[in-house]
């Protein structure tokens, strides 16, 4: 009761996280390229939010946007707001923060979780002084009570005989055990924003399912929010509340997982459904059949950048981009979505 | 980790005795008869054929080869021929200034090669990193000997800072010696440290791009924190490998700066003996220098092993 | 924050490497034809003596001086550069040609791998000048022996280079394909596998040709090279350097000819390595 109630408190103050408009740019040897573009998206405390794209559809850089990872000198934020409410209840904009006070929000405030569990601890370090190094820079703890915390950590993620393996280097754990430390490792300062990257793209089925428990589980218990980014809709029907759709560089639609499930309204979402393994249509030897996306992206700018694989394609597609619309319960990036409806 | 050493250490066994034979049989290649170079001109027939028996060289040269082994084994290298005392005193009265020097300038070379790798991997494509590589080029291609002798005009001639040559009196105090070891080892450590440095910058550059590091951002490290202890935590390792060879390859790869500041080592005894031709020297020198060079790279790797845990646990 | 700044550092990297790539091949150039041409380039006979004239320093006659005997140093330095470059580039000859036969036979024949990887081991456990003057006091001073001892000592790090790259060229499918086919050993090695590591062979032919003008430099300094009357980079520094201390320049051009030589070469190699093919360049 308690509990609900200070959620309630907390919506009138307006989301956690709300990118606006965000762009995000890439210095090349041959100019600059914006492979994120106009990019909103909110989230509130509590709630998980699935980003969706196939690869290239910019769901990485926005993250990396969002924590201030951009890889420098040559990713920059060239437009847009992001707005993060800090636990004192500020509302800061990260794209106009330093590296340096962006620090102090990384790994306290938010965290990450990335693909690649393998490569992603530091091998010459052990997974407890890894823990470690972000509770003592963050909560200052030191000695015992550091032990103690670092272990109570890993206890959460189910690591089993935890005080032992605290010592123990990454190589000498699997690619399951290691994906647990890493969201021990951002779950130490209780964060009130996780994004996870793809967190088990990289893992064997059985494990993937015990790893989206996991994170749902710790989203409960902590009521932080999850920016979980995917490529498979299979994974976002179990975990997300609302769904964001990225396609080349933009947010094409917005909506509740439950009504997008039943109904989508973007040609590109529908497209994706229909490669579910459940929804793929039986063929004539009664074979369940993936169809692929066919197509590349089109040039930005001079029409939808759906429309060369766009199965409903007609001549205004191609004049110029759509806009965002409002939907009931969301919004989508396509002319024709009334007519589709 | 013992099996990666033993491991190592017969690889390094191999490399030693195919070392041995290659010195044996190439000196075999010389021209004239080493018991005639011995005697000098004006030695009869009859005390070169004496003196020949006496070290066995009348016998087939796969026996000669064995006893040759069995004496080195034994740590004997023979005898030189004009300095009338065994290789072995000989080598020991010239290691000090040779060992001192290889030192220095390693210490050098690594203070230099690796914050200049580093600063160069961090500020990527920046002005500092393309004036570094640039130094690094340079300093790699500058003949060691000219820069000695430019060296001592400078810092020796004209400025007085320094002696100009040799290793002070035989009796005069250690830092009176090493005193003497300044210049030298300064042309040796700037003249290496670009390998140094080039390595530091690839092995930082490679470790940079790692995922780990972008985890480590993304706990809100400082940046120096994630430069230093994340990236050249790891960096480290390879860059262990680059010092320990060029240490090793300075123990008798110092021949020329040697000789350009008269430092009584074991370069400047091994090109006397190459101008008067004592083989039995210019074996001695090169079999110690290769099995000081295959000692130091076991050391490396078992620093190595103990820096890195995935070594450390096979 | 300082994405112009950045973006300009960028545009000068690459404007500076390319024009230092260039820079390099027209210095290089200039030192190979003047040292084909030195009969008609060397102002003066490089080994006429004027003894009125010795040791003068720099003037708009003799524009690096004149050394011991008033022999011009521009005109010794010319003809020096046929010595010095001619050496260097036959050692880059000898130490491919040995070290390609050997490094093809180490990478695709499994049998051969171990024992001559094992010699070069053992060959690299010496330093390069340690045992170049060995070979040197083997084979006694002279030009050519000076080519024959540098091309032993680099040739094992020619094997090192072309075996990794054909360890990685013969694992490619093409390669495969051929020895399905039936093409046999030689004609694979020949035709697929030196084609394609031709491009870091080259890259290495300009490292070593850099390496062998330094390192004659070095050996006829001791001594144990060409012999002192031949000139060439290095014996001019060796005669000079008694008189160093009152005429400076007759070690200092020569020595700035050595360090223009191997740098050019230097940067050529860098630039090359740059425009390989990534995966082969990790064999470097």
């Amino acid at each position: 009761m308690a509990v609900a109630s200070d959620q309630s408190a907390f919506k009138q103050d307006g989301p956690l996280l709300a990118v606006d408009t965000l762009s995000v740019s890439f210095r090349q040897e041959d100019g600059v390229s914006t492979p994120v573009r106009d990019v909103s998206l909110t989230l509130h405390q509590g709630e998980t939010l699935a980003l969706v794209g196939e690869s290239g559809s910019g769901k990485s850089v926005t993250s990396l946007a969002i924590m201030g990872l951009l890889p420098r000198p040559a990713g920059f934020i060239s437009s847009g707001k992001i707005r993060f409410q800090t636990r004192a209840k500020q509302t800061v904009d990260l794209a106009q923060l330093s590296f340096d006070d962006m620090r102090h929000l990384r790994g306290r405030e938010m965290a990450m979780i990335f693909q690649e569990p393998m490569t992603s601890l530091n091998p010459v370090l052990t997974i407890g002084e890894q823990i470690a190094e972000t509770v003592r820079l963050h909560l200052g703890l030191s000695g015992r009570a550091l032990q103690a915390h670092v272990k109570a950590q890993l206890d959460l993620v189910e690591i089993p005989d935890a005080a032992r393996r605290m010592d123990d280097y990454p190589h000498q754990m699997s690619g399951g055990m290691r994906q647990r430390v890493m969201i021990a490792l951002a779950m130490a300062c209780q964060p009130s924003l996780l994004i996870a990257d793809e967190p088990t793209t990289a893992l064997d089925v059985t494990i993937q399912a015990q790893i989206l428990l996991l994170i749902d589980r710790l989203r409960r218990e902590t009521g932080m929010a999850v920016l979980f980014i995917t490529h498979n809709l299979g994974v976002v029907a179990e975990i997300a509340d609302r769904v964001t759709v990225m396609y080349a560089g933009q947010v094409v639609e917005t909506a509740q997982t439950r009504p997008l499930f039943r109904k989508a309204a973007h040609p590109y979402t529908n497209a994706l459904l229909s490669c579910l393994p459940a929804r793929a249509k039986a063929d004539a030897s009664g074979l369940r059949r993936l169809v692929p996306i066919q197509g590349q992206p089109g040039v930005f700018g001079e029409a939808c950048a759906f429309a060369p694989r766009c199965p409903h394609v007609t001549a205004v597609c191609q004049t110029k981009p759509p806009q965002l619309e409002l939907t009931d319960g969301g919004s989508v990036r396509c002319f024709r979505w009334r007519d589709l409806a | 980790m013992w099996d990666f050493f033993w491991r190592r250490l017969t690889g390094l066994i191999v490399v030693m005795a195919l070392v041995a034979t290659l010195v044996f049989f190439l000196t075999r290649l010389a021209p004239g008869d080493p018991a005639a170079l011995m005697l000098g001109d004006q030695a009869s027939a009859a005390d070169i054929a004496a003196l020949r028996a006496v070290y066995g060289l009348d016998q087939p040269v796969l026996v000669q080869f064995g006893l040759w082994l069995k004496e080195i084994l034994k740590g004997n290298l023979g005898q030189s021929i004009f300095l009338q005392r065994p290789v072995t005193q000989a080598l020991m009265e010239r290691a000090e200034p040779t060992f001192f020097l290889a030192l220095f300038s390693v210490l050098i070379a690594a203070l230099i090669g690796i914050p200049a790798g580093i600063v160069s991997a961090v500020w990527r494509g920046r002005l500092v990193d393309q004036i570094v590589s640039a130094l690094a080029m340079l300093s790699a291609n500058i003949p060691s000997f000219w820069l000695g002798l430019l060296f001592i005009q400078f810092f020796a001639v004209k400025w007085h800072l320094f002696p100009v040559a040799g290793y002070g009196d035989p009796g005069a105090p250690l830092l009176e010696r090493l005193r003497h070891l300044v210049l030298p080892a300064t042309v040796l450590g700037l003249v290496n440290s670009a390998l140094i440095t080039r390595f530091t910058r690839a092995s930082m550059l490679d470790i940079l791009s790692e995922d780990f590091i972008r985890t480590a951002r993304s706990k809100g490290l400082a940046e120096g924190v994630v430069i230093w202890r994340h990236a050249f935590g790891n960096a480290l390792i390879p860059v262990i490998t680059v010092v320990g060879l060029t240490a090793a390859l300075l123990v008798g790869g110092a021949i020329v700066t040697e000789t350009v500041f008269g430092l009584p080592g074991i370069g400047n005894l091994v090109v006397s003996a190459v101008l008067r031709r004592d083989y039995p020297v210019i074996q001695g020198a090169l079999i110690v220098v290769a099995a000081i060079y295959v000692l130091i790279n076991l050391v490396v790797d078992l620093i190595y092993a103990w820096v890195d845990p995935r070594v450390r646990a096979q | 924050m300082n994405g112009l700044n950045s973006q300009m550092a960028l545009f000068l990297k690459r404007l500076f490497r390319r024009r230092l790539v260039l820079l390099a091949a027209v210095i290089l150039t200039v030192l190979v034809i003047s040292a084909l041409l030195a009969h008609w380039v060397a102002p003066f006979d490089p080994s006429v003596m004027k003894l009125v004239r010795r040791l003068k320093p720099p003037s708009d006659v003799n524009w690096f001086g004149t050394d011991e005997f008033g022999r011009d140093i521009l005109s010794r330095i010319i003809f020096g550069a046929r010595a010095s470059l001619g050496i260097g580039f036959l050692v880059v000859l000898f130490s491919m040609g040995i070290g390609t036969v050997f490094g093809l036979l180490a990478g695709y024949i499994k049998t051969l791998d171990s024992p001559i990887m094992r010699l070069a081991d053992a060959m690299m456990a010496l330093p390069d000048i340690l045992l170049a003057i060995f070979l040197m006091a083997v084979l006694g001073p002279s030009a050519g022996n000076v080519v024959l001892a540098l091309s032993i000592v680099y040739a094992p790090r020619v094997v090192r280079v072309v075996r990794a790259s054909t360890l990685v060229v013969s694992a490619l499918p093409f390669v495969e394909a051929a020895r399905a086919l039936g093409v046999s050993t030689f004609r694979i090695l020949r035709v697929h596998i030196l084609l394609n590591i031709a491009s870091p062979i080259l890259v290495q032919a300009t490292f070593i040709f850099a390496y062998a003008v330094l390192a004659e430099a070095g050996l006829s300094f001791l001594g144990a090279g060409v012999p002192p009357e031949v000139p060439t980079w290095g014996t001019m520094i060796a005669a000079g350097q008694q008189y160093a201390d009152d005429a400076f320049w007759v070690v200092l051009f020569p020595g700035l000819a050595i360090v223009m030589a191997a740098l050019s070469l230097q940067l050529i190699g860098d630039g090359l390595r740059d425009m390989l093919d990534p995966k082969l360049r990790k064999a470097l």
